[in-house]
């Protein structure tokens, strides 16, 4: 393994149109998954004239901020359908973009640290497997033999036990993906509009018809709501609610170094997960702050902890240096699942709730939420994330199940 | 890290502290009445504010006693502390805030000294109304 050379970006990207009057439909978050419908939209169902709005700058908010961790590994077998097709789609959409993102399957392991992790862990291969999701159990000196720098002694308050592994995870340039996927949509039509808030919708009863925004009134047919932790505040403009939480959750990276780590570890137990980025920083991540954030930014000692997990871990990390940490808004859901579907609001729909682990969904959320928008009815594949689901309890309850990592 | 000022204790890191999410949520008055969607609204759906939010906390370390705070979730500032069962106080929030947060007079946490509550509200999806 050896440090990549970037490629060359293309000549052009995208326009910066005005907005129009009217669009056919306008998708609120130029982030990562407002992007993908959009190029969804455009290319498989034929809708051009749409819009994406961003309020900020283009793929600014959690799209670059998170560690750009892609694996579908998932218990339960909704979520290993919906995520394991991201994956698909992962592998070739750079040839399909026209854009070398980046995309590095070196793999993702999960390690397992106590008796109760490693049951857990065998049992998510073998769901795994059945849901045709490469999946191993590695023992502690498979472990090293993939990872060599993880540290698996007894003498660690968590001792590595073993861990799960999926050889086709890995991570991506999280803004080439962005880039990518706003240059085809810009290619085949779209308006990608930035600057532009979103401050209110006009409704014909219970009917959206328009959007109002910081530059100007566009009226619309539909409206895809893709603003992860600011969708509970959208959704309160449009007068529905969404059962979702906003929560500052934080990543850092260490300044850059000689390629040392050949995989992405997760560990939730002592709850830290790293990668090597491209360049040769060190890439970590741990769970959200505990309370109620609209900051894009959390407290150190969330911060602290992960780094002692770290340390314990990856000794060769005790001399690096944390060079920057920055925070994201992460929209969780109780049972940490997504919501994808429609709204109790006419021809108003949502895509939201993937919480700490949306990035990795972003093409599967984008093919399904396009074909929601435009058809009005679910894809097979986000059928089982409606909003409903919380009135009939069929939770895709995936907290502790999916090694997610909160 | 939040120096949050536990009302018994003083200030305090924030270490010292968990959270319990939005306040105010009582639990319903007439439990075999609801229907599955105002069950989901008591289990799932909780205020999601940006901006002033009034929230519960407990300080693990410290006292163990539950309380309430107003807190910015924007800012993080602290505004107001304030013990269960206590109306949720007057803070730089439109007046309509009050009227659709219901206090916790069924709430099985402890009340502290004097819990003269207001009347809890009749609904637990009332929006709070308040703040962005």
């Amino acid at each position: 393994m050896s440090t990549h050379q970037l490629p060359e970006h293309p000549e052009f990207l995208w326009h910066n149109p005005e907005p129009k009057s009217s669009y056919d439909a306008v998708i609120v978050g130029g982030g990562g998954h407002g992007l993908a419908t959009a190029y969804f939209l455009a290319k498989n169902h034929g809708m051009t004239n749409i819009a994406v709005l961003e309020k900020g700058w283009l793929a600014g908010g959690n799209m670059a901020r998170n560690t750009t961790i892609i694996r579908s590994n998932y218990l339960w077998d909704e979520s290993a359908a919906i995520y394991e097709h991201a994956l698909k789609l992962w592998e070739v959409l750079p040839e399909e973009l026209e854009y070398d993102f980046l995309f590095s399957q070196r793999g993702v392991m999960n390690l397992a640290h106590t008796l109760g992790d490693v049951r857990e862990s065998v049992r998510r291969v073998g769901a795994n497997k059945l849901n045709g999701v490469d999946a191993e159990w590695l023992d502690p000196q498979q472990v090293k033999e993939l990872c060599p720098i993880l540290n698996i002694s007894d003498n660690i308050r968590y001792p590595v036990m073993g861990a799960t592994y999926q050889p086709r995870a890995g991570i991506a340039k999280h803004d080439h993906v962005a880039w990518a996927f706003a240059r085809k949509c810009d290619e085949m039509g779209v308006d990608i509009i930035q600057n532009c808030e979103v401050t209110g919708f006009l409704k014909d009863g219970n009917r959206v018809v328009g959007v109002k925004t910081n530059r100007g009134t566009i009226n619309t047919e539909k409206v895809g709501l893709c603003a992860a932790g600011h969708s509970s505040v959208l959704a309160e403009m449009a007068g529905f609610r969404l059962p979702i939480q906003s929560h500052p959750l934080q990543a850092l990276v260490s300044e850059l170094h000689e390629p040392v780590h050949p995989t992405v570890v997760m560990s939730n137990h002592v709850h830290v997960y790293v990668s090597q980025a491209h360049k040769g920083e060190l890439v970590m991540g741990a769970g959200v702050d505990s309370y109620n954030g609209y900051g894009q930014r959390g407290s150190f000692h969330v911060i602290e902890h992960q780094m002692a997990a770290a340390v314990e871990l990856f000794p060769i990390f005790a001399r690096a240096h944390v060079l920057r940490t920055w925070g994201g808004i992460v929209d969780t859901t109780l049972d940490a699942s997504p919501i994808v579907g429609t709204t109790p609001v006419e021809n108003m729909f949502v895509n939201c709730g993937w919480g700490t682990g949306g990035f990795k969904g972003t093409p599967a959320a984008g093919l399904t939420f396009a074909h929601t928008i435009a058809t009005g009815a679910p894809h097979k594949l986000n059928k089982p994330f409606a909003l409903e689901r919380f009135e009939t309890g069929a939770l895709i309850d995936e907290h502790g199940a999916a090694a997610v990592a909160h | 890290m939040l120096l949050i000022p536990c009302p018994n204790c003083g200030p305090r890191d924030e270490t010292e502290f968990h959270y319990g999410g939005q306040a105010h949520v009582a639990y319903p008055e007439n439990p075999n009445e609801l229907n599955d969607r105002e069950w989901a609204e008591y289990l799932f759906y909780r205020e999601n504010t940006k901006g002033t939010f009034a929230e519960r906390w407990v300080h693990s370390t410290g006292c163990r006693q539950w309380f309430n705070m107003v807190r910015d979730t924007v800012t993080y500032d602290i505004q107001a502390v304030y013990q269960m069962g206590s109306p949720r106080p007057a803070t730089a929030v439109p007046a309509a805030a009050e009227s659709g947060t219901a206090t916790t007079a069924a709430n099985s946490t402890i009340t502290l000294g004097d819990a003269a509550s207001s009347t809890p509200a009749s609904s637990i999806s009332a929006p709070e109304g308040a703040t962005k």
